[in-house]
Order: structure tokens, then sequence, then C-alpha cells
């Protein structure tokens, strides 16, 4: 059969990930040093695994409700209010879904029909635009500058709108790049959507992981912003779960019911095990969230230092537990860098075009490592750059 | 201080420069701190965990619990220290409940311990009773394993 008849045009034009292969290639390579895991290195908190084991115990593995149980949708909006100021309603209001990338997935295709513009900072996590692309919808790229943090400015996003202008994706704190979006700088957005029908798709995953002074902002909290944002966060990053798979959304009520409905057709519910464990998580974990936070705080000053101390310009993310190094003085491509770097050295980082070709001049380096990986993998790319210096390289 | 020594307990090789980046510090912020750590006696030494059952067999250990009688002035200091002094005593602690000092005490083979055991904690006057247990194996040493590790199987994800 000629299958590339019979798959579906928008599933085909896809963008398809260079970078899979190239990650095969490490993962044979002996003694290869990876830094491109996406997923914290910490386990679940033991009382998090542990409510998980005791609901098994008790049999309790039916579905739940389609909106996820109501237990946890009232502990999500009593952890939003606690630690981000937003306000929600557990009955109307939120979503528990498969992971954040559930519910961006279902949030892009509530809201976006064919012919209908998303707008996307990159780089970027990889997920909205082939999504925007599937519902038919056309995809409006700015590319961020490292100048002004990697942070969307409002003039980038007023050159971007344009009457068929649907969504604004917002995802930060940022993967790749580390960038937040303080408060005035999301004022300045705010300022520009308000009176507009532009829905905002706040993508808060790493809302958690935040090093600046203050803490994490979300837009849905300022004035006028709520009724035109969808939150999407979840348990993964915040607290190291990612393979329970378990997120969730809170937004306008009658977009949550929409998403509601198709994630009924699609899913019929969140696993039930992680739903009753995520529920201890929000009782209970508080303190070990802001455990590993320190840490990756401390794991982010080093590397950030020592990129620098190399000449690798490294700007001060103050999020995720990602750096971005830029590599435009090696005068090398950054596919061209990440590979001689795997081959020379045996050390994984991912090239910045992966996630845009923004992202072109920068790799990602995560620092969900330990210590004592983190610096041998430091160790080996100072003596990697040292060799390009001197042409050995 | 504080998060210094929990980073040096973790990893006593990390150099001042990354220490100081970790911390917000300078290098030469580190080092004072580490000379006072020392001088206060937070800081007893560097040493390496060695996992001597997989380089060789020629190291036993063993756990023993000692009821001791303590001494009117100094309690139980006296004979803990004197215990303390033994070559083959790696450490001792006082303990609450059922017995009085814990040692652990190494030798190149159990006939070594308790001829140890028999000829010198014994024969102290203060020394009540000993029971002896050999170490069979070690899994976890001061927060490390000593099994072999799982390989780090995350995927790389974007």
């Amino acid at each position: 059969m000629n299958y590339d008849k019979i798959i579906a045009t928008a599933a085909q034009e896809m963008r398809a990930s260079g970078i899979r292969k190239f990650f095969d290639i490490a993962a044979e390579m002996k003694d290869c040093i990876s830094l491109g895991v996406g997923e914290p290195d910490f386990k679940t908190p033991w009382a998090v695994r542990d409510a998980g084991i005791r609901n098994l115990e008790m049999g309790q593995t039916r579905y739940t409700s389609n909106s996820g149980m109501k237990e946890l949708r009232t502990e999500i909006c009593k952890y939003l209010d606690r630690r981000f100021g937003l306000h929600y309603d557990p009955n109307s209001q939120v979503l528990v879904t498969v992971g954040g990338s559930e519910a961006i997935d279902i949030g892009i295709r509530a809201l976006v029909s064919p012919g209908d513009e998303v707008i996307i900072p990159e780089p970027c996590y990889v997920c909205y635009d082939p999504i925007t692309h599937l519902t038919g919808g056309k995809v409006v790229s700015i590319p961020l500058q490292e100048k002004n943090q990697f942070r969307l400015t409002a003039e980038e996003l007023k050159a971007a709108i344009t009457p068929r202008t649907k969504m604004l994706i917002l995802p930060f704190p940022c993967n790749p790049t580390g960038a937040v979006m303080e408060k005035e700088d999301l004022e300045a957005i705010a300022e520009v959507l308000r009176g507009t029908d532009i829905m905002v798709l706040s993508d808060e995953i790493y809302a958690e992981l935040t090093y600046g002074a203050d803490r994490h902002v979300s837009i849905a909290s300022l004035p006028g912003m709520a009724e035109r944002t969808i939150v999407v966060n979840g348990f993964s990053k915040a607290y190291a779960m990612t393979g329970w798979r378990l997120g969730y959304v809170v937004g306008p009520a009658p977009v949550i019911k929409i998403m509601t409905k198709i994630h009924q057709s699609c899913i019929m519910c969140a696993p039930t095990t992680s739903q009753m464990a995520a529920i201890t998580a929000m009782r209970e974990c508080d303190d070990e969230i802001d455990m590993m936070r320190d840490e990756y705080n401390r794991r982010r000053r080093l590397l950030v230092k020592s990129f620098n101390d190399m000449g690798l310009s490294c700007f001060d993310p103050k999020g995720a537990f990602y750096v971005f190094p830029c590599i435009k003085s090696t005068g090398m491509t950054s596919d061209d860098f990440c590979k001689e770097l795997l081959y020379k050295k045996r050390v994984a980082i991912v090239p910045g075009t992966a996630f845009g070709e923004s992202g072109e001049g920068y790799a990602r380096v995560s620092y969900a490592y330990s210590v004592e990986h983190l610096v041998e993998a430091l160790s080996r790319i100072r003596e990697f750059l040292q060799e390009l210096k001197e042409g050995k390289a | 201080m504080e998060q210094l020594l929990k980073l040096l307990e973790n990893n006593a090789r990390l150099t001042e420069d990354d220490l100081g980046a970790m911390l917000d510090k300078t290098p030469a912020q580190i080092h004072e701190m580490m000379e006072l750590a020392r001088a206060k006696g937070y800081i007893r030494g560097y040493k390496t965990l060695v996992n001597w059952e997989k380089f060789s067999a020629a190291k036993v250990q063993a756990v023993i619990e000692l009821c001791v009688t303590p001494k009117k002035s100094h309690g139980f200091d006296a004979i803990a220290a004197t215990i303390a002094a033994f070559d083959e005593v790696e450490s001792v602690l006082l303990m609450s409940g059922g017995y009085d000092l814990q040692l652990v005490v190494s030798g190149r083979s159990f006939q070594e311990v308790a001829l140890f055991v028999a000829k010198r904690l014994s024969p102290l006057d203060d020394v009540r009773s000993t029971a002896t247990h050999f170490v069979l194996r070690t899994y976890k040493k001061d927060g490390e394993m000593f099994l072999d590790e799982d390989p780090d199987e995350r995927e790389t994800v974007l």
C-alpha cells in the first residue's frame, strides 16, 4: 500500500524532529554524558508514591468523572490560590488532563479553526506548532531576542497581530531558554490584548521553578485577563511526576466545558491512581517543591558561570531547568556544534534549532542532573572549546 | 555555611570556583568559609567513600554493641575516648536503648576482629558485655548507594 497517499496530509506535514536520530546515536555511545533530558532527576516525593500505592491496594481503579475527581479539582484551586493568587471554581473552571501536553492539545483544538492564526514565540517547546497545524491553524512565529532576555515584548506582539489572530501561546517559564516574564512584562502584553478576542494559552508547567526575587506571575492574575486566558499546568515538573502523566487546565467556564467535551471523547479521564496521588502532592508537598527548586538553583548558577567563564555567553535564565548558552563565538551552527561535541567529547546537548529557527546559534543544556554529572560534562565542554581554539577539534 | 557544608558532605571534590558559583559567592569567600569551618571543627576531614567489598574481600567490618559502666565524674566520655583511640575502631557512638556504645571495627579477617574484641575490648575494666555482628554486605553507606547504580534511562525530551 502507498501509505503516503493514505496518511492525512496535515499529519504528514507536521514538522518532524530531526533530533531523535542524534540522541539515538548518543544513547548507544559508551561513556556518553547526556544533558538532554527534559524531566526532573528527583524521585516523586515518597508521600505521593505511597498515596498511589495505597489507592491501588484499596482497589480504587475505576474511571473518575471526565473532568477529574472533585477532590483533586478542589485541591488544584486551593493550590493556585495559595501559590499564584489565581481564583477558579472547581466545578466549572478546571479540567484534569493527561499531562500538560493534553491540555495544550485540546486547548488549541477547542479554540482554533482552520485559517486562524496562532502566535507562538520561539524558541519554544516543540508541540505548539504541530498541534496548530493539525487543526488547520496558521502558525505566526515571533523570534525572541537574547537582548530582551528571550522575553516577549508588547511591540513584537503588536507587530504579529492580524485580524485573523485567534490565540497567543505564552510559554513561560520557557523551555528551552529558561526565560521568565515578570509582572511588568506581562502587564505590557495584557495591555495589548485587553479589548480583543485573542485568547492566551499560558503554558505554566515550570511555574514552580523560578529563581528570581519574585515568584512566577500568571498573566491570568492580571486585571481583565482571566476571561481571555487558559492556564496549563501539571504535576510533572513541580512534583517530579512526569511518568504519572497528570496535568490540568483552568480557564473560563465556556472554554473548559468545550475542552472537557473533547477530553471526554479522546481520553475519558486522566489516570485514577495518578489523580489520587496528586491530591497528596498538593496537600503535603510544598516543602519538597522548595527543596528541589533550591537544588536546581545551585546547579543553574554553576552552569551559567561556567559557560560564561569558558567563553560561551549565557544569559541568566530565571526559570525552568535549562540554560541556553550562545555558541555563535565558535563560528559553528548549532547542529554542527552539538554533533562535534557529541562525537569528539561524548557530551549530548540539544541544538537550539530543535526549538525553532530562532534557536540558531544556541544550545539547550538541561541541569536536571547531579552536580557530579554536570561538573564532568562541563569539563569535557571546556576541553572541546580549548581544542577548537587550538584548531585540533 | 549550612549550604556549603551540605554540598561538601555530598561531594568534597568540588572546587572553590564551583562551590562559589553554586552559592553565589567568590572563590575567596568560599576559601575563607572552609577555613572557618575547619577551625570551628564543623569539617573534620575530607575522605573518600571506598567500596572495599568491590575492590577485594580483604577487609572485614563488625558492628559491636557494648554495655559499659559509666564513670561518676565523666559519664561515658572516658571509656568512649579510650575505645576510640584503638586504630581498629572506625566509629564510636553513644546510643539510647538496649546498649551504651556502638562501635564499627574493621580488620583483615573475621578472626582478627574477633581477637580484637576478645583481647582488647572485653578485658577493659568498664566493659560489661559485648555483642559482635559481622557486616556481610553494604548496600548503602553515608547516604551513598553501594549497589551498582541503575543506568539513567530518561529519554531526551524536547
